[in-house]
């Protein structure tokens, strides 16, 4: 295997696409968002089950290739106990992250697990498939009933 | 390349791939195509990807560019470049007889009746929008049906769903088998007195079937339905003859028979396209203009309004060209056998499900790998320099009929060869390691 595909397909992110977690969906009052990336037909839902300000579960539905699907596990895991607005600007740190414009080495530690998606920024037509699930979180942070697509 | 042990290095499930000599048994195709000096003449295919040769299986997508075609664009653009129709000068004749020259190799490579019958358009999506928005728009009325197979492209489902809403009309679905065949029967059963238009892809892009489109369009026309036939697909690989399908509009893109994308052609009848009204208003689709009153060109010309694609019209005449000196029996008897070949090897790879496995097939090998995405599986393939689509291959309805996301597609061209589906099968031995 080349080292951008080591990079991409890290064993973490092949252990979150098998065994993906939180796969579940969430009951009410969690609100919950569509996402699609109408390129590729992927599709996902995110439920967020807020206590005040405070991220108390999420969990994720769907279907789509192992780093759309990964990329949804590993948000869940990582956005747990937030407040809305870290998880907010973690959405913004994960997204420069896989469009390579994350600077430092600090900014990158802060992302913890979630820098194995790193590697996507060498595969830009692969991006979108990372970014899904957080554009959806978003939509479902914001409690909108409005469908997220990646275009 | 290695020669493997036969059958049995076929199945290699339980071994570590990549200590595997994947080639069965050497291959030498009976059909008598010089395959080498074919490729010699598309440059793009020596080239290199991500440091491995070029392995371009992505052919229903657009095809590669024979050198004959990339000169005569470059040629145009810098010996001839001038608007046609128009000018009284040198350049501007010289150019307006090389484009009108096209729409006579156009009309040969359909078989068409008259010249006049061939219309340029961008590609087999504006094709069918044309007829979609003219000939639908003209004959339409509420209730009236609209049939389209299930294997369908996009391109010939959603211009006839725009025209539906704003006519009235209704769009039914011809159902398909489990081998991705049209059901005939259903078919039959479907037609009726309001049947207006049949919409039947000639070879699916998602599928690689071929439709019994003359068979469909008899049927059609007993019922008094007209029937548009997308030979997207067909083109690069059947010979066409609009006039033995019976057909009465034939839809077909440059850019998939090796000449440049942003150029197609629609072929009608005369009787229909004489009905039609012009769908785009402009430049060279007048006879005159007042504020009074406009009275439109004749055809070809009602139909093409403003400056066409001129350097792609002429880029496609080359391509026609080309296609029409190579022995196209022998093109056809080589396509058969290497799609046969490589249906048994990528069949033979454990956890693929083949999608699409109709008795008429051409070109098109799409396919599942268990555990395995095929935008993962695109990726992998392509770090070996293999080109193939994944997704839904703008195909939905089919994707849902087969219960499936997506799928892999790997699409074959007469320059393709046989050692390249050994590579295309090592790669999806890679990837079943990657995912394990």
């Amino acid at each position: 295997m080349s080292r951008d595909l080591d990079e991409l397909y890290q064993s973490v992110i092949l252990d979150h696409n098998k065994s993906p977690r939180n796969f579940h969906e969430l009951p009410p009052p969690a609100s919950h968002a569509d996402g699609h990336n109408p390129l590729c037909g992927d599709r996902l839902t995110v439920w967020v089950d807020l206590d005040g300000d405070t991220v108390r579960d999420v969990a994720f539905l769907g279907n789509g290739c192992a780093i759309s699907k990964a990329s949804a596990s590993l948000m869940t895991a990582a956005v747990k106990g937030k407040s809305r607005a870290e998880a907010i600007a973690l959405a913004d740190e994960f997204q420069k992250l896989v469009t390579g414009k994350l600077e430092g080495a600090a900014e990158r530690k802060a992302l913890g697990k979630l820098q194995a998606l790193g590697g996507v920024s060498e595969f830009p037509v692969r991006v979108k498939c990372a970014s899904l699930a957080w554009h959806t979180l978003k939509a479902a942070l914001a409690g909108g009933p409005e469908p997220i697509s990646t275009e | 390349m290695a020669v493997g042990g036969g059958a049995a290095a076929q199945r290699v499930s339980e071994l570590n791939v990549s200590t595997v000599t994947t080639s069965p048994r050497p291959r030498v195709p009976a059909a008598d195509l010089d395959v080498a000096a074919i490729r010699a003449v598309f440059p793009i295919l020596a080239s290199q990807v991500n440091g491995k040769p070029l392995v371009y299986l992505d052919n229903a997508a657009t095809s590669q560019k024979p050198l004959v075609v990339i000169e005569a664009v470059r040629r145009f653009l810098a010996e001839e470049n001038a608007n046609i129709h128009r000018g009284v000068h040198y350049l501007s004749e010289r150019a307006t007889l090389a484009f009108d020259a096209v729409r006579a190799q156009a009309q040969a490579f359909l078989n068409a009746p008259a010249e006049h019958e061939v219309i340029f358009v961008r590609g087999t999506t504006e094709a069918i929008n044309l007829v979609a928005q003219s000939y639908g728009r003209t004959v339409l009325k509420p209730g009236d049906e609209i049939l389209l197979t299930t294997m369908e492209h996009h391109s010939n489902i959603v211009p006839w769903q725009l025209i539906a809403g704003q006519t009235g009309a209704v769009v039914r679905a011809i159902p398909i088998n489990d081998a991705g065949e049209v059901d005939l029967e259903a078919y039959r059963r479907m037609l009726g007195p309001r049947t207006r238009i049949v919409g039947v892809v000639h070879i699916s892009n998602a599928l690689g079937t071929v439709n019994p489109v003359a068979e469909m369009t008899r049927m059609a026309h007993e019922a008094g339905a007209v029937v548009l036939v997308d030979g997207a697909q067909a083109a690069p690989h059947l010979p066409i003859d609009v006039q033995a399908l019976g057909c009465d509009f034939y839809a077909c893109s440059g850019h998939k028979v090796f000449g440049p994308t942003g150029v197609g052609l629609l072929w009608g009848r005369t009787a229909l396209l004489e009905r039609m009204p012009p769908w785009q208003g402009g430049g060279d689709m007048i006879h005159t203009v007042s504020f009074a009153g406009t009275t439109f060109a004749p055809l070809p010309a009602k139909f093409e309004a403003g400056t066409p694609a001129i350097a792609e019209v002429i880029g496609l005449g080359a391509a026609l060209g080309y296609i029409r000196k190579l022995d196209f029996a022998a093109v056809r008897a080589y396509e058969h056998e290497l799609l046969a070949h490589a249906t048994e090897r990528v069949g033979a790879v454990p956890g693929v499900r083949l999608v699409g496995t109709a008795a008429e097939k051409a070109g098109v090998l799409s396919f599942t790998l268990d555990g395995v995405h095929a935008h993962d599986l695109g990726t992998i393939l392509d770090s070996e320099g293999v080109a193939i689509r994944a997704g839904h291959h703008c195909a939905q309805p089919v994707m849902e009929r087969f219960g499936l996301h997506a799928t892999a597609r790997a699409s074959f061209a007469f320059y393709n060869t046989f050692d390249e589906v050994e590579v295309l099968v090592r790669g999806l031995h890679r990837a079943r390691e990657v995912f394990a």
